[in-house]
């Protein structure tokens, strides 16, 4: 195996990375970083340097902007490993990964996780039949692959990923056979009073409201204010079903896209040991960190939305703040402080609206926590909803004792799909705050690595 | 095991192609997508079944979290189709359930 070492080592590839490393190569740091794809860029900026062109306009203006990093980045000097898969970071800074059939690691004087964020579950009847996909996973196909929904597709859900998949498969000619917003006309009132915030991030406003302008002159229908959401279908989906004002609506599709929000990717900080809190707000875990992203006294900094969703322009923001504290603790470079005062601004510039979003956009607790029990919520061992109500009416505590009552969370996602499930569904039913039940501890290998990977 | 496929490549799809082996069936897909991707464009819907219920499987979250998406890729089990690009003369197999193991009955030496 190489033994290769770096100051900084950060994984994740999207704008924390690349941000973190141009900085961090300015002020003379060696870095490297490990990223899961083979090309930089992320999922927000994914195959951003080798899409055709006809794509990139497709995808639109803040997917191309993507580009200028992407270059910077390349032009950085940073050593870019790509398709490795990290499956261990050790708290004294050596990271073990696989790339190219091959365990290797490579210590950091620090490490920067920088792994971004994912699709919030969306835990309703029906959601693992084939047919079904997350909306980010839809623009995956697209960004990576040019791939479009062959018939009529069904949208639903809320957050600004949704309406932007519609914009962008109305560009590319997709028929949208519904877009079914859950956003609650409550959650449009509780909003207005982050108004006077997200008036000053009028930017983003602007681009969401122009989003959905154009969503209904195309002729979509929309179903807003929708609740109650469940895939019909035994071998596949065939439709979605779902109540608007009052009625029960039922529409046929074979292509299902959900999506409710993201969620921090906090799977290595777990596996660290960090300290992690509740965000009551996004309604997830978040690690504890220092106001630079460093996790307690370790070695380790946490930046863009694995530490918290702030979105790509701020994570770019927070990835050079981490590497301008990482430059700091290595004695490397001179009036940082100025630089620092400067991105701050940027970022409070930058992350104005989130409140207004948070709240907005917040999921509705019904396709959080399953009020049905024979809803599954953990996929990879096939626990529903009515089986963890159970464990913990036998006096099961927190998500760790529910693996061993049903092997809740010990399948191969390790709990990403089912952790903040299990989190919420056990601090109702034990009727306490998500804080007090905590979340699985998560321990290395947090990805499949084969035995024949470490053999030479 | 295929049929009509829930995506289509476009013309956003250019450059050259391979071709990879699905459940003994030829597909041709453009050189470097995922093989998540390139079997979702062919029309396969189910890709594994699960492991407690044997129920029929495909990707959710395309970007490596969820693992619906494993299958076989060229004898190697469970590998997640989404991360893995396409190459040519590749073949890929469903999986089933869960993984049985291939023990050969010896006779001895097992007491």
């Amino acid at each position: 195996m190489s033994d290769v070492s770096a100051d900084l080592v950060i994984i994740g590839c999207g704008p924390a990375g690349m941000s973190a490393a141009c900085e961090a190569r300015a002020l003379g740091l060696s870095v490297v970083v490990l990223d899961e794809q083979n090309e930089a860029g992320g999922q927000i900026y994914r195959r951003i340097s080798t899409a055709p062109a006809p794509l990139k306009e497709l995808l639109g203006a803040d997917y191309a902007a993507g580009q200028r990093l992407a270059t910077a980045f390349g032009d950085s000097g940073a050593r870019h490993v790509g398709g490795a898969a990290v499956w261990n970071v050790s708290p004294a800074g050596v990271v073990d990964y696989v790339a190219q059939g091959r365990a290797q690691k490579v210590s950091g004087q620090f490490v920067l996780l920088a792994s971004g964020a994912m699709e919030r579950p969306f835990p309703i009847k029906g959601w693992t039949l084939p047919g079904v996909m997350g909306a980010g996973a839809g623009q995956i196909m697209l960004k990576g692959a040019g791939t479009l929904p062959r018939d009529p597709v069904v949208l639903a859900g809320c957050g600004p990923l949704l309406y932007l998949l519609a914009w962008q498969y109305l560009r590319a000619g997709v028929k949208i056979r519904a877009l079914v917003d859950t956003t609650s006309w409550a959650a449009h009132l509780r909003a207005l009073r982050h108004g006077a915030a997200a008036i000053r991030g009028w930017r983003d406003l602007r681009k969401g409201l122009e989003l959905l302008s154009l969503i209904r002159r195309e002729g979509v229908q929309v179903y807003r204010g929708a609740s109650g959401l469940a895939i019909e279908g035994a071998e596949r989906a065939e439709g979605l079903l779902f109540r608007h004002r009052k009625e029960m609506v039922r529409v046929p599709a074979s292509l299902i896209l959900l999506h409710q929000g993201v969620v921090p990717n906090a799977q290595l900080s777990w596996s660290v040991g960090a300290k992690h809190e509740w965000n009551a707000e996004q309604l997830c875990w978040q690690p504890l960190t220092d106001a630079a992203g460093r996790l307690g006294d370790l070695p380790i900094y946490v930046a863009g939305d694995s530490r918290a969703i702030v979105g790509a322009k701020a994570s770019a923001i927070q990835g050079r703040l981490a590497a301008l504290a990482i430059a700091g603790q290595l004695g490397q470079g001179a009036d940082t402080e100025q630089r620092a005062r400067q991105l701050q601004g940027e970022m409070a510039q930058a992350t104005h609206i989130r409140p207004f979003l948070d709240v907005l956009y917040r999921p509705l607790d019904e396709h959080r926590i399953p009020p049905a029990d024979d809803v599954l919520v953990c996929r990879c061992e096939e626990v529903t909803a009515g089986q963890i109500r159970h464990y913990v009416a036998l006096g099961c505590q927190g998500p760790n004792q529910a693996k061993a009552f049903g092997r809740c969370g010990m399948g191969p996602c390790q709990g990403r799909l089912c952790g903040l499930t299990v989190t919420e569904l056990i601090a109702q039913a034990r009727a306490v705050e998500p804080s007090q039940v905590g979340y699985y501890r998560i321990r290395p290998p947090i990805k499949p690595v084969l035995l024949g990977d470490f053999t030479e | 095991m295929t049929t009509d496929s829930l995506f289509r490549l476009s013309n956003l799809a250019e450059g050259a192609t391979v071709t990879i082996d699905f459940e003994g069936q030829a597909m041709e897909v453009p050189e470097g997508i995922s093989v998540a991707a390139a079997l979702l464009a062919c029309g396969a819907r189910d890709f594994r079944s699960s492991v407690v219920g044997d129920q029929p499987r495909a990707p959710y979250c395309m970007m490596g979290v969820c693992f619906e998406c494993l299958v076989e890729i060229d004898g190697v089990p469970a590998r997640q189709s989404c991360l893995i690009p396409v190459r040519g003369g590749m073949c890929i197999k469903r999986q089933s359930g869960a993984p049985a193991l291939d023990i050969e009955d010896e006779g001895e030496g097992h007491e």
